[in-house]
């Protein structure tokens, strides 16, 4: 298995690594039982994302799809990021090895469940997630 | 410090020595003759074969005629689980082994449990020891094979080898060991310390890869795994691989001619570096026995982080070493032998193995020491769980 040079980029300088204090949303999924869990923290003015940090505990293609998929929704607005899937973040990232696509899918889910989470927060309906309950069930 | 090239993977495999591939050389182009042709020039080829048995044989203490070359460690496993079990059918069909044996012995004891055999796996305590007043509860009189590894290839725990093997031989079943690890490393005497089958293999003791020996105890019935020709006295069909084989010779006679010097130094270096480990890096745990465990082995697990994105920014540094995550090998638990120790899944996939060999130097120690513990603590800023910790909620 190797990774491509994208993804050795963003996993040895991964952007936007840390948290924000005051989040408007935050998003957390995967379970260290499995060895990876991610954190997304996002902080939302007008509907745009303005800024966006993440801590992530995994391997190498953990920690470089939340790098990839906190500059792919950077600036953006809630429907953009929200419609962001781990197939692109997996394809922004030169490919992951067919084992690891379950990290992207991470990404994109802790980035669902940040929005959500800000939905609720501020008294509105959270938007239905594609993989409620699929493929990353093993993470249960 | 400068940026150097450090191999502490040694458990994974070796560098060939120089002296061992110059023994092996003209056995490529000058004397590649068929051993078991007829004509004059073949016989140098025989004879290297029955010198490098010899050597073999001198090392474990048997005799050069209990002595079968194999194509490494993998097959030497699986010929004497499968040998053993289909000769000795007729007297039973339970076969007792461990659950932190290597994957050659465990899934060729899966594959006969498939096919009929009954395989007791023992558990071990939180040192990877096997427990023997178990392994006594467990035989029966339908045991025909007691398969226990020598030393642990992950956490260096080295098993009471003798003891095993006087339990075996008074009760009349067949014990095999995947001594793998451990020749080199340890004395071994396969008459004192009533071995009947022994495996190894040539490259993790500076010898070259895909070539292994099988030690059979005369006597013992065991059926052949690889048909065809006559080599090996008709019990292991196959041209022989001759250079692999002399290369085999000449590293076991130098791996096994000064065990007490080697151990010394590489447990000097080894010590260094482990106590250097828990000194400057906070919550972390040792693997494996404190103290009988194979000298330049070091498993530890660091809290908080995972072991591939440890591995791989290692790498960046120059530094070759190993993990138990589940990550790194595609699969989603563990490794079996962290668990079997009783690790929960998210301290085992945090877990380093550091394996010293001939080549390291005091200078590679220090080097190792500069590096880590920084990577380890940039995981931690990385980690949500290190987060949840620090901020007291774990």
């Amino acid at each position: 298995m190797e990774y491509s040079d994208k993804v050795m980029e963003h996993f040895i300088n991964p952007r936007n690594v840390g948290e924000i204090p005051d989040a408007d949303g935050i998003g957390e999924v995967g379970n260290p039982k499995c060895g990876d869990m991610m954190k997304i923290y996002l902080k939302i003015e007008d509907n745009i994302i303005k800024d966006v940090k993440f801590k992530t505990f995994g391997c190498g293609a953990a920690i470089a799809s939340s790098s990839m998929a906190t500059e792919l929704i950077k600036g953006k607005t809630l429907e953009e990021a929200w419609n962001l899937t781990n197939k692109a973040v997996a394809e922004a990232l030169g490919g992951l090895p067919a084992v690891k696509m379950h990290c992207s899918v991470l990404a994109e889910e802790a980035i669902h469940k940040a929005i959500n989470d800000y939905r609720i927060k501020n008294g509105l309906e959270p938007w239905e997630d594609r993989f409620s309950n699929s493929e990353h069930d093993h993470h249960e | 410090m400068e940026k150097r090239f450090v191999y502490m993977d040694h458990a994974a495999t070796t560098y060939v020595k120089p002296e061992v591939l110059e023994a092996m050389m003209p056995y490529f182009t000058e004397n590649f003759g068929n051993p078991s042709s007829v004509y004059t020039f073949s016989r140098k080829s025989k004879k290297a074969i029955e010198e490098a048995r010899e050597k073999v044989a001198k090392a474990l203490n048997a005799l050069p005629d209990e002595i079968f070359f194999t194509g490494g460690g993998s097959e030497a496993d699986n010929w004497a689980i499968k040998g053993v079990a289909f000769a000795n059918r007729d007297k039973g069909n339970h076969i007792i082994t461990t659950k932190i044996e290597h994957h050659a012995v465990l899934h060729a004891c899966e594959y006969l449990e498939k096919i009929g055999f009954e395989i007791t796996y023992l558990d071990v305590d939180e040192y990877g020891m096997v427990n023997i007043d178990e392994l006594k509860k467990a035989i029966t009189d339908r045991t025909i094979l007691i398969t226990i590894m020598f030393a642990n290839n992950e956490i260096g725990t080295i098993q009471p080898i003798a003891e095993i093997g006087k339990i075996a031989r008074e009760r009349g079943i067949i014990f095999h060991t995947d001594a793998v690890q451990a020749v080199g490393n340890v004395k071994i005497d396969v008459k004192e310390m009533n071995i009947d089958l022994l495996s190894l293999a040539a490259h993790k003791f500076y010898g070259p890869k895909g070539v292994g020996a099988l030690y059979i105890r005369k006597g013992v019935k065991i059926d052949n795994l690889i048909h065809g020709g006559g080599q090996e006295k008709g019990k292991r069909a196959g041209t022989e691989n001759l250079p692999g084989i002399v290369g085999l010779g000449k590293a076991i006679e130098l791996a096994t001619q000064d065990i007490d010097g080697h151990n010394e130094r590489i447990k000097k270096l080894r010590d260094r570096l482990l106590n250097g480990i828990m000194e400057k890096i906070p919550y972390t745990r040792l693997n494996g026995h404190p103290e009988k465990r194979l000298p330049g082995n070091i498993n530890v697990s660091f809290k908080f982080i995972e072991g591939e994105s440890l591995l791989l920014l290692l790498d960046q540094f120059g530094i070759c070493a190993s993990t138990g995550s589940a990550c790194s090998s595609g699969s989603l638990d563990p490794s079996h032998v962290l668990l079997a120790i009783g690790l929960p899944h998210e301290i085992a996939h945090g877990s380093l193995r550091l394996t010293l060999g001939d080549l390291n130097t005091e200078e590679d120690v220090d080097y190792v020491l500069s590096v880590l513990p920084n990577i380890v603590q940039r995981l931690r800023e990385m980690s949500p769980l290190y987060e949840k910790f620090i901020k007291g909620e774990i």
